[in-house]
């Protein structure tokens, strides 16, 4: 029997020649600070007790959330593990109702229920953040089940870490997704550790696209902190999945600054990591860089864009103090969907 | 009225709810090709063709989890487990997503979506292929569990499975599939949470649901023939939700009642049970509810081992007689 599988690299030769736009990079930079921002405030809020159980923070992965969800079209669905606030945010969701979230209050995103890991609302099309590690990989290899059986013109794009690709869930939705050809993007950010253990401590393969290789799935890996980079890599992999194509798995390198979760110290890194991570390949340095070599953007004009982002910032962790907690009368409102059975 | 077996009166009620509604489908190991492990889906893939009855790799934490995903997308999926012992390695499917994603996700996702499959013990298969979950699944707010082997009950409540809007643990029998009953031959409904009473009676009550109803009938007929004691079946259907009013009833009404279920006895299902209706009904009782279940061990392949951990007609008799103390 012939076997099917591509080329080891499945990098496309024409990358670089998608055009990016000084308003598209505009765009994307204040949308990376604005994650940015509003994550620094939930980390002081936690330091503080207005935020409480587990937190994990994005801070330094923005331009794959950014980048990658650019690349998608209006009613793709996305789905991710729990470091979820970027994700859901570059997906459409507000900073108010990010935060609101993550202070347990009615008018979070998931009405206070779901908490830090699990911001998942129809109204974006964003599954959610789960909280099994490789556990949600699987529902995206549904959505784009769904989009395939009816003929839709979606994708599914799916967000996993470098930890979540020795699971089986992971493997076996791959091996799913690349036999009935689904068109599903798995996106691996690879940030180095799976909570503290390093890369090179949980696998002997270090590419993690190469996951793919063992069910022929076209995979290719790329830099993950410039975001132009980013769109250009996903947007490739999502026109091709779309096209009918079947799935792609790519890595993106990325990095994060601060722990695993807010408990987390992260005295595992090696010496000058994260500093060099920090100033040599930070997303919203790259990005600077690019709009005010190639597009003449200003001292004053990022200025603009930070106070801009500042203020939207302070309003959602004012808005999220305001808001009120959730009704204890509504505690049992969303264990099923329909009750007419006496179920409750 | 039709005479059908079991797994004719499921795969009616699937090829009913696939004709009314496009966005249902059947995914599995065997279902399509080889017209099921145990012929439950025989026929369906030349109705419907691949689209919708899709023969799966052997990875059900995949397609387990594909199907909520679909779920979640609008789809309505049927997801056939070969039997309910390979489940586990989806385990964490059902429970951590498909039980949790509508209230997670603030009430925006609904997953309406059906995992059915034979529950419980067949005969010499060993440990690995004869447990009974329901206590594993009815655990978990969230989940709807019904299990259930007579054709009138299993083409009624798959159908109300279907169209449900929550997921649907739905466990059958594979000893049973070609057990014949009669199935009215228009179309209808059974709605979950209502137990039958699959006997009157009034001296004690039994309590049961699936295969062990079988049991328990031959075990009420053996009771007013040779005991004079008049005992009433009830068939719960339905472990998730919980029909606790019939269950209350009964004990008011017949003040003594024994709990039949496979599995273990360890905080299965009918512990549950049992706690419900002494803390409901304490003063109703003349007598404490004994259970019969699984012995405590897992199942040996031997015959006459196997024999002795599952409820028998004698086991269901004794403790009859003993609530009752005649």
């Amino acid at each position: 029997m012939a076997d099917p599988t591509p080329a080891p690299d499945g990098r496309p030769a024409d990358l670089d020649a998608t055009p990016v736009s000084k308003e598209q990079l505009l765009q994307w930079y204040e949308q990376m600070l604005l994650i940015r921002r509003v994550e620094e405030l939930a980390a002081k809020a936690y330091t503080q007790r207005k935020i409480l159980g587990f937190c994990h923070l994005y801070i330094g992965q923005e331009a794959v959330a950014v980048g990658a969800t650019a690349a998608l079209k209006q009613g793709d669905t996305v789905v991710t593990a729990y470091r979820d606030h970027g994700q859901v945010m570059a997906k459409g969701a507000s900073a108010r109702e990010v935060m609101a979230e993550l202070f347990g209050k009615s008018t979070g995103i998931a009405r206070g229920i779901g908490g830090s890991m699990h911001m998942g609302n129809a109204k974006y099309d964003f599954f959610g953040g789960y909280g099994i590690v490789g556990g949600h990989v699987p529902l995206a290899a549904g959505a784009a089940f769904a989009a395939q059986y009816r003929g839709e013109d979606k994708v599914s794009l799916c967000y996993f870490g470098d930890g979540a690709a020795h699971q089986g869930a992971f493997f076996e939705a791959l091996a799913l997704s690349q036999l009935w050809k689904l068109p599903a993007v798995y996106l691996c950010e690879n940030n180095g550790y799976a909570m503290g253990t390093s890369l090179e401590r949980q696998s002997y393969l270090l590419d993690m696209s190469r996951r793919g290789d063992g069910v022929g799935m076209r995979r290719w890996q790329f830099m993950g902190f410039d975001v132009a980079e980013v769109y250009r890599n996903v947007k490739a992999a999502v026109d091709w999945a779309r096209a009918g194509n079947g799935p792609v798995i790519l890595e993106a390198m990325t990095y994060r600054y601060r722990g695993h979760s807010m408990s987390d110290p992260a005295k595992y890194r090696k010496e000058g990591e994260l500093d060099t991570w920090r100033e040599q390949k930070d997303c919203l340095k790259s990005c600077a860089g690019q709009l005010t070599a190639m597009h003449g953007v200003t001292e004053a004009d990022f200025q603009a864009i930070t106070d801009r982002v500042e203020a939207e910032a302070q309003d959602a962790y004012d808005f999220a103090e305001a808001s009120p907690i959730p009704d204890p009368a509504s505690l049992y409102d969303y264990t099923y969907a329909n009750t007419q059975d006496g179920g409750r | 009225m039709a005479e059908l077996t079991l797994r004719e009166a499921l795969r009616r009620a699937m090829t009913e709810e696939m004709r009314r509604d496009d966005r249902v489908f059947l995914m599995g190991e065997e279902v399509a090709q080889y017209d099921g492990a145990y012929k439950v889906s025989q026929g369906m893939l030349k109705e419907f063709g691949p689209r919708r009855v899709i023969d799966t790799p052997i990875a059900e934490n995949g397609f387990a989890g594909l199907g909520i995903g679909a779920a979640m997308a609008g789809l309505r999926p049927i997801i056939e487990f070969m039997t309910w012992n390979f489940s586990l390695v989806a385990y964490d499917q059902i429970i951590h997503n498909a039980a949790k994603v509508f209230q997670m996700t603030g009430g925006t996702y609904k997953v309406p979506i059906v995992f059915r499959g034979p529950n419980g013990a067949a005969e010499n298969l060993g440990s690995q292929h004869s447990q009974s979950l329901e206590s594993l699944y009815a655990h978990f707010p969230g989940l709807k569990v019904i299990s259930t082997c007579t054709p009138k009950d299993a083409y009624g409540l798959l159908k109300t499975a279907i169209r449900d809007d929550d997921p649907v643990v739905f466990m059958e029998s594979e000893l049973y599939y070609g057990q014949k009953g009669e199935v009215p031959d228009e179309e209808f409904l059974i709605p979950f949470g209502q137990a039958e009473t699959k006997r009157p009676g009034k001296d004690v009550t039994i309590v049961t649901w699936n295969k062990q109803v079988y049991t328990c009938l031959d075990a009420a007929k053996v009771l007013a023939e040779k005991h004079n004691i008049d005992a009433r079946v009830i068939d719960l259907r339905s472990i998730r939700p919980l029909d606790e009013e019939a269950l209350y009833r009964a004990a008011v009404e017949t003040h003594r009642m024994v709990v039949v279920q496979e599995g273990f006895p360890f905080a299965g299902v009918g512990a549950e049970i049992v706690a419900r209706v002494q803390e409901a009904c304490f003063d109703a009782l003349d007598a404490p509810i004994l259970r019969v279940t699984n012995r405590d061990v897992p199942s040996p392949y031997a015959t006459n081992l196997e024999k002795l951990v599952m409820p028998n007609v004698d086991r269901v008799v004794d403790a009859v007689r003993a609530v009752v103390g005649r």
